[in-house]
């Protein structure tokens, strides 16, 4: 297992896990969120690519009422 | 009598409404989507926030308000640092995939006056990154202008301080705001009631952007039906001309003829 922060919590995940199958796992819809890994910008395209490791900080962010 | 053919241009596209409305605030996302089609908007500012991930299952504002037919235009609300602005709208772009954002960095906490010494660090940075910025800022026409002629798509003074309702308090400042510039001025902040609104108009404004006006209504989607018409109204005065001021009483009828 790997420990991860993802929003400010620690979340506990599978050693070998993509961005892209940790959303699945969280039930969040990749299009209708934006994430940030290590302060970097991660472009969407690219979910299935990057590989999740020990110690990564994840923001995911979406859209909220706002003025 | 509807001012059809009165668009305004922002960063390339035409729109027709010239009320921008915000979506914080309401009672629920049913609400927002009833108050943002009365008041006719084309553009809603949005927040970035952290996704709740313990219960993902949680509506979204995007089910609500669809950004395909809407603009969304996110805002860098919170922030009070220019290096936070400017991460929030890198999220924002990788989020929705445009360009178009709202800048405000904020001064304090009390006022929510803007800080535009990091105001102007966040735009330079912006702008060259690709960003069409629209900028939160003071009355100020100098700084105005400055951050026109540093690439910002609208320049957006605040008439009042945000969420206060206490209407247009500057006047004079946003009138000379509007006569330099070559970009679209919106009142941005301020607004309390339809009236405010309509001032903004006839001051020459191109737009005016509101949240809680409407949103702390008794009624908000009644409300936003009257700032709907508040800017129509405002637009057609400040097109028409309005007539002198004068001093003393002028009769309407005609003197001649009197019995």
């Amino acid at each position: 297992m790997l420990a991860i922060t993802v929003n400010g919590d620690t979340k506990r995940i599978p050693d070998t896990v993509s961005l892209a199958d940790f959303l699945i796992d969280l039930g969040l819809d990749p299009k209708k969120v934006a994430i940030e890994r290590n302060l970097e910008i991660v472009p969407k395209s690219t979910y299935a690519c990057v590989d999740l490791v020990e110690g990564d900080t994840l923001e995911i962010v979406h859209f909220i009422g706002g003025g | 009598m509807a001012n059809t053919n009165d668009t305004w241009k922002l960063a390339g596209k035409d729109y027709s409404s010239r009320l921008i409305v915000g979506t914080g605030k309401y009672k629920d996302f049913e609400q927002t989507a009833a108050a943002v089609a009365a008041s006719g908007a084309e553009i809603v500012t949005v927040a970035v926030r952290r996704v709740n991930v313990t219960d993902p299952s949680q509506p979204m504002l995007v089910d609500y308000l669809d950004p395909k037919k809407i603009t969304y235009l996110p805002n860098t609300a919170g922030c009070f640092d220019a290096q936070s602005a400017m991460r929030t709208l890198r999220l924002a772009r990788e989020a929705g995939g445009w360009d178009l954002v709202k800048l405000e960095v904020l001064g304090d906490q009390r006022t929510l006056y803007p800080n535009m010494p990091e105001t102007f660090v966040a735009v330079k940075e912006l702008v060259k990154e690709g960003f069409k910025v629209m900028v939160y800022c003071n009355d100020d026409p100098i700084a105005a202008k400055t951050l026109e002629d540093m690439g910002c798509v609208s320049v957006m003074p605040l008439g009042g301080p945000i969420g206060s309702g206490l209407g247009i308090q500057n006047p004079v400042q946003i009138r000379l705001i509007i006569e330099q510039a070559s970009v679209p001025i919106l009142v941005d902040a301020g607004v309390g009631t339809a009236s405010d609104a309509t001032i903004a108009m006839e001051l020459g404004c191109d737009g005016v952007l509101m949240n809680t006006a409407i949103a702390g209504a008794k009624d908000p989607v009644k409300m936003a039906a009257a700032m709907r018409l508040a800017v129509e109204s405002g637009r057609l005065s400040y097109q028409a001309g309005r007539m002198p001021k004068k001093l003393y009483a002028d009769p309407s009828s005609p003197l001649s003829g009197l019995i």
